[in-house]
């Protein structure tokens, strides 16, 4: 299912660098910082957007404060992202329109 | 300039305050009948929707920190949800006052609360709003009740106890205070103005920005342009403490020059280190050329927030007061999101450790890369705030820290 | 038929607590957010919700061929109201409380995103209830529950679960809870 999603990105050599624009994205995760809890599913099935902090949360890698609790998605994430939303075990994510 | 009716009082009365002596203009703890042979009454509008014109060419801007248009505001819970079955919105007087540094909310619902009244009822008026509540700490109540047993038309306004915590005065940690008793803020995907209290549109407005529009709703935009500037019309209440004789409430116009307001409080500018301005999640500042402006984007303006000045004399360590102000914020985190709970104590540890002299070169790194990791990251900007507090501090101090990182505090005294 | 039946009834309950007891051991290790050997943690998590729904298919299997088994004597009014069969009443009525826990759990479970995730893990915490009643009922309602290979695989897996749900009690369980006690990468305590 989706778990060769995150070897398979890296095998394509899909790896954005932090902080570049997304293609064509039209929505954002939102975090609800209430729930989440840290467990990391999400920082696995979006590796080229979220990497975790000291205490295991996940943080927008690169980008500026005002895109860390609703962070822009592209249209190639938009699969993973799904998956991370359906999969978090605190249902702490949620996708937006932008 | 407006020449509609509604904008000018219906009937001669009193004259307008003049000057910047406004809010207080009817004296100490003015009751109803002083408060309206002071200002007169506020002239029924026949156009509710004509409050949101008057407060757009005003240029009010919110008085509880956030500065944002008080129009604006206003018109977005006006048109939130139309149709028949809409539900009525709500407005909430938010005068829960939670910055231990402020104090003008406590003074004006003690002092001048007709005004507050007045503003609050003319904004559920053009709403239509179906419930009013005003918000506030125990200390404020008894004043409040007060006021509104001496008139007819506040009977419905429904009074609550905000918690004493720093964070009770969010606008979300109000909303759910009054909803489910538990004053910490809540995950927002609506604004608060569709889906509030109750799943209605909500208004939420500091109450000094209720006392304005109550004057406004009398004498009208121009009048309230009348002081400030055209950045920052009208005026504002400051909170001034710390090292001035005493501390005191006073109210100042837009865009006012800081050393000015230090000196009309007693203080000799030249004295001091640094001014905290807009409290725990304000900025350190020095005095000089500054000015108290909301949106004004010349160099010189620093945003007042809540108009918190706290005066740090040249003889106190500003890297000790921050780390004492980071511990605290540290502890009031509501302890729901991560970043906050952890983050912080981490930042208050770090600033601790600065502040007393540890000899580790790495940490104003750290500090600023432990500020850069909570930015943005919690349900309400209470970790922004703290990480902005820490980052103008390391540059106010910015010869301090060199001094610490050397080992030593050349200021005399330590708080 | 009978015997085929019976036979298919008999397997598919293995086949099912042997699922169960998977899905219930990945289910307190995930929980530890360690990263897992050989895949992701959202597939560990993935293989932990496809053994439980497998476990619930075979339980379905289980319960229909005993109720088309005349031997049986199994009635639809057995699959939900537990202590009223015909044959070891107890042991059998251990199996309907376990049936009815694990389908408050899986339907839970489905449509946690639509009961909020309070509620979700309210009704989800009742698989510690629900795992040692299907033994329970296995050991002491199966037609092998008494013999040796069965007793000793069940006594496996109590121990396997045992241990998991100890390790789950203990302080160290939570991946970054040194970190969160500690304060910072660096060990610092506020």
């Amino acid at each position: 299912m989706t778990r060769n999603r995150a070897t398979r990105n890296r095998a394509t050599g899909n790896r954005a660098t932090p902080g570049t624009s997304r293609g064509g994205g039209s929505a954002t995760l939102h975090i609800d910082w209430t729930r989440c809890d840290g467990r990391g599913l999400c920082t696995e099935l979006l590796p080229d957007l979220l990497v975790r902090d000291d205490w295991g949360y996940p943080l927008a890698a690169g980008r500026p404060a005002g895109e860390q609790t609703n962070v822009p998605l592209g249209r190639e994430d938009l699969p993973a992202a799904g998956d991370a939303v359906a999969l978090c075990p605190r249902l702490a994510l949620s996708l937006r329109r932008r | 300039m407006s020449t509609a009716p509604d904008t000018r009082p219906v009937e001669p009365v009193s004259a307008a305050p003049a000057g910047t002596h406004r809010l207080f203009a009817a004296g100490p703890a003015a009751d109803h009948g002083t408060h309206l042979r002071t200002y007169g009454p506020v002239p029924e509008s026949p156009d509710p929707s004509g409050l949101v014109r008057i407060l757009k060419e005003s240029g009010l801007t919110g008085r509880g920190g956030a500065a944002f248009p008080a129009w604006r505001k206003l018109e977005a819970t006006a048109s939130a949800r139309g149709g028949v079955f809409a539900p009525a919105p709500v407005v909430i007087a938010n005068g829960a006052e939670g910055e231990p540094l402020s104090f003008k909310d406590r003074v004006l619902l003690h002092n001048a609360p007709h005004l507050v009244l007045d503003g609050l009822l003319a904004v559920a008026r053009a709403l239509n709003a179906s419930r009013i509540h005003l918000h506030t700490t125990a200390g404020n109540i008894a004043p409040v009740e007060r006021a509104i047993a001496q008139r007819r038309d506040a009977r419905g306004i429904r009074i609550s106890e905000a918690e004493e915590s720093f964070l009770s005065g969010e606008a979300s940690a109000v909303v759910n205070a009054l909803h489910t008793g538990s004053a910490v803020p809540v995950d927002r995907v609506r604004r608060l103005s569709e889906d509030g209290l109750k799943g209605r549109p909500t208004l939420v407005q500091n109450v000094e920005t209720l006392a304005h529009i109550g004057l406004i709703a009398r004498f009208g935009a121009q009048w309230f342009r009348s002081a400030g500037t055209p950045h920052d019309p009208g005026t504002r209440l400051v909170s001034v403490s710390g090292d001035v004789p005493a501390e005191r409430v006073l109210e100042i116009a837009g865009g006012a020059r800081l050393d000015d307001v230090l000196r009309e409080a007693g203080a000799d500018p030249a004295s001091l280190s640094a001014v905290l301005v807009g409290g725990f999640h304000g900025r350190w500042v020095a005095p000089a050329g500054r000015r108290l402006s909301a949106a004004d984007p010349s160099m010189q303006a620093v945003p007042p927030g809540a108009g918190i000045l706290h005066a740090l004399g040249a003889h106190r360590c500003g890297l000790a007061e921050t780390a004492r102000i980071t511990s605290y914020l540290a502890g009031q985190s509501a302890r729901q999101c991560g970043p906050c709970m952890f983050g912080l104590p981490a930042l208050a540890s770090a600033m601790a450790r600065l502040a007393s002299g540890e000899d580790d070169p790495t940490l104003p790194a750290e500090l600023e890369r432990l500020g850069l990791s909570v930015a943005g990251r919690g349900s309400c900007h209470h970790p922004d705030g703290t990480a902005r507090l820490v980052g103008s501090a390391l540059e106010a101090f910015a010869a301090d820290v060199a001094h610490h990182l050397d080992g030593y505090c050349n200021r005399k005294a330590r708080p | 038929m009978d015997e085929v039946l019976w036979a298919a009834g008999r397997a598919t309950g293995f086949v099912s607590l042997a699922l169960m007891t998977l899905s219930t051991v990945l289910g307190i290790l995930v929980r530890s957010g360690r990263r897992a050997p050989g895949m992701p943690r959202f597939a560990w998590t993935l293989v932990h919700r496809n053994a439980a729904l497998l476990a619930t298919a075979f339980l379905g299997i289980h319960v229909g061929s005993l109720m088309l088994d005349s031997y049986a004597k199994l009635d639809p009014v057995d699959v939900v109201v537990p202590f009223l069969g015909a044959y070891k009443p107890f042991w059998q009525g251990l199996g309907t409380v376990a049936l009815d826990l694990l389908l408050a759990v899986v339907v839970t479970a489905l449509l946690r995103h639509r009961i909020g995730p309070r509620a979700f893990r309210a009704v989800h915490l009742l698989t510690y209830a629900m795992w040692p009643v299907a033994v329970a009922h296995a050991v002491g309602n199966g037609t092998d529950g008494t013999s040796a290979w069965f007793l000793l695989s069940a006594a496996a897996a109590v121990v396997v679960v045992g241990a998991a749900a100890a390790w789950r009690l203990s302080a160290g369980f939570i991946e970054s809870a040194a970190l969160r006690r500690a304060g910072t990468r660096r060990g610092e305590t506020a």
